[in-house]
């Protein structure tokens, strides 16, 4: 079975519809968000309708931090994050609030678990971003595999019965065999705000029966996306960066 | 989790098992034959399962992982990977003939055979190296010949891929691969730079030529890393009968910074290839190690301050390509000669460690056989070649970054097609004939290069000549 994973959507929606067509296209079975459809972006209420559905027909989706801070305000956010969180709030149905708040923090689904951030605990919203934060969350699971998000580089670390740690940039359309005898984490890259240098929507596909991860690239049009998100008036730093993938 | 024993007699995934051919320290060879065809291969299995020693079972992993992704004549074809969870094993295409081990005790061997040999295993490399993995365990008993003359690498079991994790990235305490020939950056643990088996190729053509190795057979990592800092007795010290280029050759090959190598191993091939072009420098003569006080100095520098960090993954191999200009010289326009010069600066300046072969094709009458003085008694080769050195000058190349080549042959296209494809040329520059009229008669060399050549063509044509044609 091919699993497609798609983490940090960040109200973009038409970086998910990119997405969602190239899934399609590789004949993915399943469809697994791992959190993060708000904030940044532009089409927040947009979004969440189109991942709702998604998930009422068998989709699985966690909760991310962006989400969480569109319920309950937070301060762990820089300025432009929050500014977007602040109007992001006022856009949203009162459906929208309610299936955020109903997402579970991590989903268990045979030897893999789901996850937005840091697995050893879901609700801190670590970063994996290095081994050493790697190896945190590993030990904090039990899982084979586990697949998060939030850092928006991609990334896979592999954990031997030795205890090594191994770090791997994962390159694109390249599938990274996940072999038996390890644990595996994999960070899924960003599919509404890519921050690798590369402004093409990311994502993931993992082949249980090849026991393999691919991580994809699917381009959209980034320029209207931009424009868009300066013509509402959200924070001039968030229309940039997309451009770049930075 | 190893269910299966092995036997004569077995049969695993439809493959018989005939006879043990070999048993190494990490793995046991067994010749088998497929049931379906009758076909015979070579399988390799691991020495002992997981628990024991987990450096065979990675290794083993790594291999099962890169092998199916190789191509070429360059690697034993893989035909098949045995699940870990049963009994994990690889079965390949199994290469007739021996390696080049046996030829330990026949060393030293004559240069020009050496030159030979180790071009052929250059030319291994280039392959390996454009698919992206390093060998990492190059030397003589990794190192087989197909018939028809390719040199064939073995054993990737200690291989790094590109575009694959790497198992053996600090999985081991001691650094990964054989002491004779291992590079100064493998030895402190850098498992991505492809210039590290161009160093192990420069301890086998030392060896080869001298019968003793450059670092001799240490055991232990302190003696490993002595490389570092001790540089080898020079060749020539030991067989005068190696020539100065060869030693050039084989202490650049040495250089304990990986930037002081060939940057690939097509120049590399090159070089052993055309050594009456090669630009000597104080590597040719050098008759002694350094001396006690320089060595000293190194001695007390910080470790990862003597050797060069890898190259980033994103650069491709062909940062330092070879180019080759073809020139014609009795169809040379000085425009089209200033636009060819043009071309060919342009496609260098991006790269610094490019190198530009200048050739020409000294075409040879088809009935008459060659006459090799003109009239006056000059001989055409060297005169072509004095001829193609004052074409190239106004491109003012240093020394070392240009080399010249005068062919002779009937066929001036398939000739650089040929030069092309032995030399891993990257990219020919040429020029159209200027003459459409000449072209309608006698087709079009550049023509059949451009759509034939294993590499980039870029044919160079001058606008206003053709609109006058």
């Amino acid at each position: 079975m091919r699993i497609a994973l798609i983490s940090d959507v960040h109200a973009n929606l038409p970086a998910l519809e990119a997405c969602l067509a190239a899934v399609a296209r590789l004949q993915a079975s399943r469809l697994v968000f791992l959190g993060d459809f708000v904030g940044y972006g532009p089409d927040p209420e947009a979004v969440i309708n189109r991942v709702r559905s998604l998930a009422e027909a068998g989709a699985i989706a966690v909760l991310g931090n962006h989400d969480m801070a569109v319920l309950k305000p937070t301060r762990d956010m820089n300025s432009a994050a929050a500014q977007a969180i602040a109007w992001t709030r006022q856009q949203l149905s009162e459906t929208s609030k309610s299936f955020l708040a109903a997402l579970p923090f991590e989903v268990r689904s045979g030897d893999a678990l789901y996850v937005h951030a840091d697995a050893s605990d879901p609700s801190a919203w670590h970063y994996v971003t290095d081994a050493e934060t790697a190896r945190a969350s590993l030990s904090g699971c039990d899982a084979m595999l586990t697949f998060c998000g939030h850092a928006h580089v991609p990334a896979v670390y592999c954990l031997s019965a030795t205890g090594k740690m191994i770090s791997h940039a994962p390159v694109q359309d390249v599938a990274v065999p996940l072999l038996a005898h390890r644990r595996w984490l994999a960070v899924v890259g960003s599919t509404g705000q890519p921050r690798d240098g590369n402004p093409a929507a990311s994502f993931a596909v993992h082949d249980t029966s090849a026991r393999s991860l691919t991580y994809h690239r699917a381009p959209y049009d980034v320029e209207s996306v931009s424009q868009r998100i300066r013509a509402l008036g959200l924070p001039d730093s968030l229309a940039a960066r997309l451009l770049e993938g930075r | 989790m190893v269910k299966a024993r092995l036997n004569i007699g077995t049969v695993i995934d439809g493959f018989t098992i005939d006879a043990l051919t070999h048993t190494g320290g990490m793995a046991h060879l067994w010749s088998v034959t497929r049931a379906a065809d009758g076909a015979q291969f070579l399988m390799k299995t691991p020495v002992v399962y997981e628990g024991e020693d987990p450096a065979a079972i990675v290794s083993f992993e790594m291999e099962q992982m890169i092998m199916p992704r190789l191509k070429g004549p360059h690697v034993p074809r893989h035909i098949a990977n045995g699940d870990f969870a049963v009994q994990p094993f690889i079965v390949m295409e199994k290469l007739s003939g021996e390696t080049l081990l046996p030829q330990l005790k026949n060393l030293p061997l004559p240069v020009e055979k050496v030159a030979e040999l180790g071009a052929r295993i250059a030319d291994a490399l280039v392959a390996l190296h454009a698919q992206g993995v390093v060998h990492l365990d190059l030397k003589p008993s990794n190192i087989m010949f197909r018939p028809t003359g390719e040199a064939v690498l073995v054993d990737y079991g200690l291989a790094h891929h590109r575009e694959l994790p790497d198992l053996l990235q600090e999985e081991f305490r001691l650094p990964y691969g054989t002491a004779p020939y291992m590079a100064p950056e493998q030895v402190m643990g850098i498992r991505s730079d492809p210039r590290s088996d161009i160093f192990s190729l420069g301890c086998l053509l030392y060896f080869f030529v001298t019968g003793i190795r450059p670092f001799g057979d240490p055991l232990k990592l302190k003696g490993l890393k002595q490389r570092l800092w001790r540089d080898p007795v020079p060749p020539r010290k030991l067989n005068s009968a190696v020539p100065p280029w060869f030693q050039e050759i084989v202490l650049r090959c040495l250089e304990v910074k990986a930037g002081r190598r060939y940057p690939t191993a097509a120049q590399l091939a090159h070089d052993l290839r055309h050594p009456d072009q090669l630009v000597l420098t104080a590597r040719a003569t050098k008759m002694e190690k350094d001396g006690f006080f320089a060595v000293l100095k190194r001695k007390g520098e910080p470790h990862m301050s003597l050797i060069d960090t890898p190259p980033e993954r994103g650069a491709e191999v062909s940062d330092a390509p070879i180019v080759t200009v073809a020139v014609n010289l009795d169809d040379m326009t000085p425009e089209l000669a200033d636009k060819l010069r043009r071309t060919a600066l342009r496609i260098l300046e991006r790269s610094p460690d490019a190198r530009l072969a200048v050739l020409n094709v000294l075409k040879l009458n088809r009935i008459a056989m060659d006459q090799t003085l003109d009239e006056d008694g000059n001989n055409k080769h060297v005169q072509r070649l004095v001829d193609l050195k004052d074409w190239a000058r106004p491109m003012k190349l240093a020394q070392g970054r240009i080399t010249f080549h005068v062919l002779e042959a009937i066929d001036p296209a398939d000739t650089i097609l040929d030069y092309a494809r032995v030399n891993n040329v990257d990219h020919l520059v040429m020029g159209a004939r200027a003459n459409s009229t000449m072209r309608k008669l006698l087709g079009s060399v550049s023509g059949k290069v451009a759509a034939e050549a294993p590499c980039s063509v870029t044919v160079v044509r001058n606008r206003e000549a053709e609109q006058q044609g």
